[in-house]
């Protein structure tokens, strides 16, 4: 019975395999970056980001076909545009980086369904927005796992880095010459993680298992360390359950994976130290 | 007078082609500690932000021997709410030294456990920076400033908020720094506090009105001038062309 629950459809489907090895690498990089990403006020830099990605798949795809290369390059090229174009902006002019990134990535949106309308080609944009975790491919399955294992190693380089330019980047522009490097490095990261994340869980949905453990490990700790540590698991949980759910329910896998965070977010949201039932039923208060 | 440690050259800042500092020239010796005072908008965060490296000059230059400094902006950017303890805020003072990668070592530790104590700060080593008071937080960032290790240190209005206990505690640590033949150039606007604690001071409302021995600086005549600088753009304002 548990056997038929929890591993029969990872036994006997060799696709279930994939999905799931796929989404847990996901889950290792991706919940760190969203933690840093929400930290630095900026959970919705992700869902602009993607945004800004998707024509690049989407010419990726004009151009190469279905092709794990080109729509790649496509996005790298539209979110590292888009990131670099947004970066410069809010450095040297009074434009701030959330307008900036608006700007580029309106822009971005509208020439890549300007490109794609003028095509008419058969490109599934529901795919490429929501994503296909149950079809990964070796090749695909490779460029997730590197480029998980790479966004780990770099973040734990440049953690200390990452951490005081979100923390005080006055004070780091002050000690080291630098600090843009770190912001740019972890700007790379995001569009690596969004463009590795989108061949499985399309351009808008793997925004979600970016920010939402995050957002419900913050409900549980203070500590930054600490919140990676239970971002992570909480993010491959919620890989694991919305794959086992949608092959049981016959449900769509993405979607599945993310209502999971969604789940896990929303009982941290009520039961976590910081969370609402202890703001209404607080502990006493000491007595200094 | 010794090598200058920091120089200003006929220097120009401001904003919008707007002077907030305007033609100030002058040598900063080694060792020396000067109160910058003047009324608001008249130029004192603004030449802090110009030696730090913040703002370009509009004209003129500032000759800066020793770019290892330590600055208290008046504004920081530091991010409240930002889940880290004291004692980690503390040990980014280091970052300047040891950078982004090097190791911290226990003798290092050690230190800002000690610089959390001199500031008073004993016993709140694990607390999360959100929960700290004004004057607190005021305390933490001079401790982060002692880890910094800068001979060249600048505060941007260092007591405004704090009670009068923790400013002498606070002003103990500036004299300590004087002590140890550190340059300090801070913004003040207790002129008493000035008078009593800073031996030079810069009086500044836009132009240089004086600068030299506090007790000389100070005076009626100069305090009035300041005291009737327009502070507003005038939008019709020509053109200068007042030679270096």
């Amino acid at each position: 019975m548990l056997y038929d629950l929890l591993l029969a459809p990872f036994v006997e489907f060799p696709f279930m395999r994939r999905a799931l090895v796929g989404g847990l690498a996901i889950s290792l990089a991706a919940a760190p970056i969203g933690v840093f990403l929400m930290l630095r006020r900026m959970s919705l830099i992700g869902d602009a980001m993607a945004h800004a990605i998707l024509p690049g798949a989407a010419l990726g795809f004009l151009i190469g076909g279905l092709s794990l290369g080109m729509m790649t390059l496509g996005g790298l090229v539209a979110g590292f545009g888009v990131a670099i174009a947004s970066g410069f902006v809010s450095r040297t002019t009074l434009v701030k980086e959330d307008m900036a990134l608006a700007a580029f990535y309106l822009v971005s949106l509208a020439l890549g369904v300007t490109l794609i309308s003028a095509s008419r080609s058969n490109l599934d944009l529901l795919a490429l927005l929501f994503g296909s975790i149950l079809a990964l491919d070796d090749p695909t399955l490779v460029l997730i796992v590197s480029v998980a294992s790479a966004t780990l190693i770099a973040l734990a380089l440049g953690y200390r880095g990452v951490v005081m330019e979100c923390l005080d980047p006055g004070f780091a522009a002050g000690v080291t010459r630098f600090g843009w490097v770190f912001h740019f490095g972890f700007l790379t990261f995001v569009v690596l993680n969004l463009v590795a994340g989108f061949h499985a869980l399309g351009t808008l949905l793997v925004v979600g298992i970016m920010m939402l453990p995050a957002g419900s490990a913050r409900l549980w700790t203070d500590d930054v360390s600490t919140m990676i540590a239970i971002a992570i698991p909480m993010a491959m949980a919620a890989n694991l359950v919305g794959l086992l759910g949608s092959y049981h329910l016959g449900m769509a896998s993405g979607p599945a994976i993310i209502l999971v965070a969604g789940l896990i977010y929303g009982a941290s949201l009520a039961l976590g130290p910081h969370g609402i039932v202890r703001r209404y039923f607080p502990r006493r208060h000491l007595e200094a | 007078m010794a090598d200058p440690i920091l120089a200003f050259e006929d220097l120009t800042l401001g904003y919008d082609r707007h002077p907030a500092v305007h033609h100030l020239g002058g040598r900063i010796a080694p060792g020396t500690l000067l109160a910058i005072v003047g009324p608001n908008g008249g130029g004192k965060s603004t030449l802090l932000k110009g030696i730090a490296g913040r703002l370009a000059p509009l004209a003129g230059r500032i000759v800066n021997t020793f770019p290892h400094m330590a600055y208290m902006p008046q504004v920081g950017d530091l991010s409240r709410d930002f889940p880290v303890t004291v004692f980690d805020l503390a040990l980014t003072g280091l970052c300047g030294r040891r950078g982004m990668f090097g190791r911290i070592s226990r003798s290092e530790r050690e230190r800002a456990i000690e610089a959390i104590g001199l500031v008073g700060l004993s016993g709140f080593e694990q607390r999360s920076i959100r929960t700290l008071s004004g004057g607190q937080l005021q305390r933490l960032l001079f401790a982060r400033l002692m880890l910094q290790d800068a001979p060249l240190i600048l505060l941007d209005e260092p007591f405004t908020a704090i009670d009068q206990r923790t400013i002498d505690d606070l002003l103990e640590i500036v004299a300590r720094w004087h002590g140890e033949g550190r340059t300090i150039l801070a913004v003040l606007h207790d002129l008493e506090l000035v008078r009593r604690n800073f031996p030079e001071t810069l009086l500044l409302a836009r132009d240089p009105l004086g600068w030299g021995p506090t007790p000389a600086v100070l005076t009626q005549d100069r305090l009035e001038t300041a005291r009737q600088m327009a502070e507003a753009f005038d939008r019709s304002a020509a053109e200068c062309h007042r030679a270096a």
